[in-house]
């Protein structure tokens, strides 16, 4: 890599000579403001806010489209540029709305922060500012503010590079200027929300988040989406213990900072839902009923002791974590000793080009190499659903997965003498079952997953249950959490007495006679990463918030 | 230097000895007791509350109350009451209305067992929507009922001229 020597702000620094003067600032530390440019997309130059002085150059040049050369001197923080920044921010506010209060992007705006920081502090424009369309719905689900917008072009140049289709472009011209969806176009592409997160203002804005919350009301969990075998890295927004929203998290090795509109919309509702399993439940004279955890778990165990081990089958979950499959097999393995142990499959559509995998669980690869896959001459899912049909499977226990929604599945399910299942929500399967254990959801517990490229990923709880306390587990706490009391309405959602997979399983394993010495997930972790291949030399510290790969692992992409 | 003023100041305020006539008490006893008659033909201060009620300044802050104005509130539920609030006595909730201000409170709630009076939920308000009323009769006989709803913080701007005036001249 052909490096050159620049001198920024005083300090020498050597840096690939490909670089713009904003991303060898930025590596190193300094930060030179910008809108329009955007670190994963084309430099387009047009803000203006990142003009620095480059000597020798006769004018003020603009930080994203100079590139560094040798003996470049850079001055970013001195009277002349300061007052460049003034003026551009004076321009720039001209005709942006001072409507911070009902803007939902207040809060994490840049240019609300700029104004602050590079600003004045006061206009000197007495005239009128302009007036453009409000509400606009661009997309099913993104809505366009005009008078907000300040022609960044960032959300132009998103849908061109990243998304590759061609739905946005200006309008007219000077301070008229707009952006438009070309004609019969609208902003759907299924990336679409992504520009959301770019705009640098509340011009675009998610048309589900609209005004349900400030950002300042609510906590930012780090963790992974389970859309899809992708796994891209999000942050789980919470406020009063409901999630309301999902942003992307940079992680160049997964998902750059992007991630697709199904994951960011519909992976989590269920964990809001009213159809949420609040407590464990056993099946009486032909209901539901809702009963203590020890009831459950000691019914559960006594059914699974009458039946011999070939008639009982083991469902685990690519839903589930790492640690949920590891503890489910190591149960059929040495309590149950059956080796009828798999789990369902739901694929549909096929990759794309840019982070959608055709496989919609998050944790297929991690389930399987924790063992949840047939023992030697073990019953395989098809052939378990088949030996239920034919009457030789008589129980089936089932973690986390909705198997009974699989095509030709549900029929078979009457044959069944007993069937417990784990699961957050009520669904086809908790309909045919005996006894439902109430799972926790991927956002409330934590865990690792495994996504496509085999790279273990953390999730950390962000909504609490009822075993779990915010303050003394280490949750993310937004203000209200810190300081609500036990008689104050807010900071208190609704919470489930629900636990997570390994949980319930080494419970029914200690009732059938075998105990397992889980205190903590990371027990789980820690013997995953002593007796299984790949895992060796891992734990929840090395996994940190990026993941790490597994050993010996073949990167498929 | 700090300690010796002090010590000066203690002695200055200290009475040592008493005269004859104040030792002698009764003296003293007659003096206080004349104070006490001569109060009867006076005029009277004393408010016969609550048949009597004080009517406060438009100064005053009483408890804060949301200002109506044709048929809807001025508040955007922006939520900076909500931030500033050094009790954390404010709950709102935003939902979208069709009309300009785009949003509206879908809930406001006060906790007024929380509440301390700052008024900084009025300096903060960028719509003067929250103001501080001159109503101070606030007890209640459960935590319930402490929390003010939408139902009862709306006041029309009409009768909050007085303070909405104040607030024009005195900020």
């Amino acid at each position: 890599m052909p490096t050159v020597k620049i001198t920024l702000d005083g300090v020498q620094l050597e840096v690939d000579n490909k670089k713009t003067i904003i991303e060898a600032a930025r590596e190193n530390n300094v930060h030179i403001p910008h809108f329009c440019w955007h670190e994963k997309l084309s430099a387009s130059g047009n803000c203006r806010i990142c003009l620095v002085e480059v000597e020798k150059m006769p004018k003020l040049a603009i930080a994203c489209m100079t590139q560094v050369a040798e003996g470049m001197i850079v001055h970013t923080k001195n009277e002349r540029v300061i007052n460049a920044r003034e003026a551009v921010m004076e321009f720039i506010l001209i005709n942006h709305p001072l409507d911070c209060p009902i803007c939902d992007e207040a809060g994490e705006c840049k240019l609300q922060d700029y104004a602050y920081k590079y600003s004045k502090g006061f206009s000197r424009f007495i005239d009128d500012k302009n007036h453009k369309e409000k509400r606009v719905e661009i997309g099913p689900r993104v809505m366009f503010d005009a008078e907000r917008c300040i022609s960044c072009s960032r959300c132009i140049r998103f849908c061109d590079e990243v998304a590759g289709v061609h739905q946005l472009q200006f309008v007219q011209r000077g301070d008229r200027v707009t952006i438009e969806t070309f004609p019969g176009e609208s902003l759907d592409n299924p990336y679409s929300m992504n520009v959301v997160d770019i705009c640098p203002v509340g011009a675009l804005t998610n048309k589900e988040f609209r005004f349900k919350s400030r950002v300042w009301e609510m906590s930012f969990t780090d963790s992974v989406c389970s859309g899809c075998a992708r796994g891209c890295n999000i942050e789980i927004g919470v406020r009063n213990n409901e999630i309301l929203r999902l942003n992307p998290r940079k992680n160049d090795d997964v998902n750059s900072v992007w991630m697709c509109d199904h994951g960011r919309l519909e992976t989590w509702k269920h964990v809001n839902a009213e159809t949420r399993i609040k407590s464990p439940m056993i099946r009486k004279e032909g209901q539901l009923v809702e009963v203590g955890w020890d009831e459950a778990i000691a019914k559960t165990a006594s059914e699974l002791k009458s039946f011999g081990k070939n008639e009982i089958a083991l469902l685990g979950s690519a839903y589930a974590t790492n640690e949920d499959n590891y503890v489910f097999a190591k149960f059929a393995r040495e309590v149950l000793g059956t080796k009828n142990i798999d789990f369902a499959r739901h694929h549909s559509g096929a990759d794309d080009a840019v982070l959608i995998r055709a496989d919609k669980t998050p944790n297929a690869t991690g389930a399987e190499i924790v063992g949840v896959h047939p023992a030697d001459g073990g019953l395989s899912f098809e052939k378990i659903i088949a030996g239920i049909k034919e009457g030789k499977i008589k129980a089936v226990y089932a973690m986390e997965c909705d198997f009974a929604s699989l095509p030709g599945v549900e029929e078979a399910l009457s044959k069944l003498e007993f069937l417990a299942v784990h699961a957050s929500n009520e669904n086809a399967t908790t309909k045919h079952a005996d006894v439902v254990f109430a799972a926790s959801t991927y956002a409330e517990k934590n865990g690792t997953i495994t996504n496509f490229q085999q790279r273990v990923q953390r999730i950390r709880p962000a909504v609490t249950t009822l075993e779990q306390d915010r303050a003394m587990d280490n949750f993310e706490m937004s203000r209200w959490d810190k300081f609500a009391a036990h008689n104050d309405k807010w900071g208190k959602g609704p919470r489930r007495d629900a636990r997570p997979s390994w949980k319930i399983v080494a419970s029914i394993a200690g009732v059938m006679g075998t105990k397992f010495k889980y205190n903590t997930a990371d027990d789980v972790f820690n013997e995953i990463c002593q007796k299984v291949e790949g895992f060796k030399g891992l734990s929840f510290l090395k996994v940190g918030k990026k993941g790490a790969l597994l050993k010996q692992s073949t990167v498929t992409a | 230097m700090s300690d010796d003023k002090y010590l000066q100041k203690s002695e200055l305020i200290r009475v040592k000895d008493l005269s004859f006539l104040q030792r002698a008490y009764v003296v003293e006893i007659l003096k206080g007791m004349f104070t006490a008659v001569k109060q009867i033909f006076k005029p009277k201060f004393t408010m016969q509350y609550p048949e009597v009620k004080v009517e406060h300044a438009a100064s005053f802050r009483g408890r804060p109350v949301l200002v109506e104005e044709n048929g809807t509130e001025r508040c955007v539920a922006c939520g900076l009451c909500s931030r500033v609030c050094p009790a954390l006595a404010i709950e709102v909730q935003a939902g979208e209305t069709p009309l300009a201000k785009e949003r509206y409170p879908e809930k406001f709630e006060i906790n007024m067992t929380r509440c301390i009076f700052c008024g900084f939920c009025e300096e903060v308000c960028p719509e003067e929507a929250i103001i501080m009323s001159n109503e101070y009769e606030l007890a209640f006989s459960s935590q319930a009922e402490s929390v003010f709803g939408k139902d009862r913080l709306l006041k029309s701007a009409q009768e909050m001229k007085p303070r909405l005036d104040f607030l024009r001249d005195h900020r």
